[in-house]
């Protein structure tokens, strides 16, 4: 069931399989660029069978659990991990939630911008991806460029019109000993920007 | 099916099993890589030919119902490929949803109720009217022009040229009736083997560019032995059509020229927006847009001159006097 969903994710979406996995097998924290509630669902759509079903997408709690259909979607279809974005504490910490499941051998989606931005170009991140690079820094991070989600379904817009998405999943990155906040996060965001040659 | 539609499929069926057979013994001999290379394209493009053969003779035996939504899905499918290299932006958002879902939807209704009038000015009038109105309630004004003339554009090309096709099922034409799915064949087979065969001389024997900066693979001798060979085959197929052999031929002229010149059109929309391809979906042939290029701007001028010439007066005809001058030529 799951991966005919995927299918027709990619069918209605234009993103195409990946048929590799990007790096070399184990969890991995996939991250991308954020502009459409789309964002996800097309990562996740793209990823090759056996990856997709250990990989769960992270989800803002206050809008996937504001009603029954939304909270169905995320957690029974998705998995999601539900990350709260306001009252945030110790029992509720969303680099803990993410953390059980990288401890479990599986892979997360996460939106380092924390929102969605009004176009395609990555806002700043917030800080949740550095804490968790640096608590799990075996963990590969793979980049995904996200393209033209912000033109299918875009902030503020619940009318969907059908052009070609790309989802882009390049090199992976990781995290230095000692690096930097500031200095890491900015290197995170540059793998969002930069245009593979050709 | 009448015998006539047979032997049109056979022979459609007949070239390609040849090409196949063709482009299975030239792979087998191949000696270097960069013809390997052209081969394994050929042989892609002969399977894509294969698939969309057999769709669209299915779909014209299942009848117009059947042929007029795979036109509606092929102009959704431009349509989408279209849009999504011209990189419209937010303001254009809403109109685009309704291109895509209102307006291209109610156009292939006309087509499937067969309401000619509104057909013709659906998209040209009312589309192009509403497409602005609705954009300047966004308070946008930057790129107002460029962008609805692009979704404008996107609709003229994708949705109204394309719907020409399956409309050809709608054309009364005097002592042709109930036979227009022919016609139909006629066309779409005249413009594509026109394309294939444009290629096919374009590879063996293609030296001088014709237009270098808008399609650099186009060459002089490709286009001029492609187009009068597809008009001597398509001149052969006289008998399926309501046409005499000299006017096939002169049909089968115009719409290859005008495929040839629609294709550049195209070919020169696409490096305006800096892509090579169209898409991806279609292997060895690129977008679904890289495929129907040359269909798109030769369907409406067969559809009218079809009417016109041999119609049963559904296209406007010239005010009396003009005809009866036209009379005493």
């Amino acid at each position: 069931m799951r991966a005919l969903l995927a299918a027709l994710i990619r069918l209605a979406t234009g993103v195409r399989l990946l048929h590799e996995i990007p790096h070399d097998g184990g969890p991995a924290i996939i991250f991308a660029n954020h502009a459409s509630h789309m964002d996800f669902v097309v990562v996740w759509a793209a990823l090759p069978e056996e990856l997709r079903e250990q990989t769960r997408p992270a989800a803002a709690e206050d809008y996937w659990t504001s009603n029954r259909l939304r909270r169905w979607i995320a957690c029974r279809v998705f998995r999601a991990i539900l990350i709260p974005r306001r009252n945030v504490c110790r029992g509720n910490h969303p680099v803990d939630r993410l953390g059980i499941a990288l401890e479990a051998g599986e892979s997360v989606i996460l939106f380092p911008e924390g929102g969605r931005s009004e176009s395609e170009e990555p806002g700043e991140f917030k800080s949740g991806l550095f804490h968790l690079a640096r608590r799990y820094p075996d963990i590969p991070l793979v980049p995904v460029q996200l393209e033209n989600l912000s033109r299918i379904l875009p902030k503020g817009s619940t009318l969907p019109v059908p052009l070609i998405a790309q989802a882009r999943f390049l090199a992976p990155i990781r995290i230095e000993p000692g690096e930097a906040k500031r200095g890491f996060l900015d290197r995170a965001r540059r793998a969002l920007l930069d245009h593979p040659s050709g | 099916m009448d015998s006539d539609t047979r032997l049109l499929l056979s022979i459609v069926g007949g070239i390609l099993v040849v090409s196949s057979l063709i482009g299975f013994i030239l792979s087998r001999r191949a000696s270097s890589d960069a013809v390997r290379m052209t081969l394994a394209n050929l042989n892609a493009r002969i399977r894509s030919w294969w698939v969309m053969s057999a769709i669209f003779s299915a779909t014209i035996l299942l009848g117009p119902v059947f042929t007029t939504t795979l036109f509606a899905l092929l102009s959704f499918l431009a349509m989408r490929e279209f849009v999504t290299l011209t990189k419209t932006e937010r303001a254009d958002h809403e109109v685009l949803f309704w291109a895509f879902f209102v307006i291209l939807p109610l156009h292939y209704l006309l087509v499937g109720i067969g309401w000619y009038g509104m057909f013709t000015i659906f998209i040209p009038v009312y589309a192009f009217v509403f497409i602005p109105f609705r954009r300047v309630l966004t308070g946008e004004t930057r790129n107002f022009l460029a962008n609805t003339s692009r979704i404008q554009w996107a609709l003229l090309i994708c949705v109204y040229a394309v719907s020409h096709m399956p409309m050809i099922l709608r054309l009364p034409i005097h002592g042709y009736e109930g036979e227009n799915a022919k016609l139909l064949f006629f066309f779409v087979l005249t413009v594509q083997l026109s394309d294939v065969l444009q290629y096919v001389w374009g590879k063996t024997c293609g030296k001088h560019p014709v237009a270098p900066r808008v399609s650099p693979h186009k060459t002089w001798e490709g286009t001029v032995g492609g187009i009068a060979s597809a008009v001597l085959v398509s001149t052969l197929l006289w008998w399926a059509t309501p046409f005499t052999p000299w006017q096939a031929a002169l049909m089968a002229l115009l719409v290859c020229l005008a495929g040839f010149f629609g294709g550049l059109v195209l070919s020169a929309i696409k490096r305006d927006l800096g892509a090579k391809d169209w898409g991806g979906s279609i292997a060895g042939h690129g977008g679904f847009l890289d495929r129907i290029d040359s269909l798109c701007f030769a369907a409406p001028l067969f559809f009218h001159i079809t009417g016109f010439c041999f119609g049963t007066g559904i296209d406007p005809q010239p005010p009396k006097w003009l005809l009866e001058w036209m009379g005493r030529m």
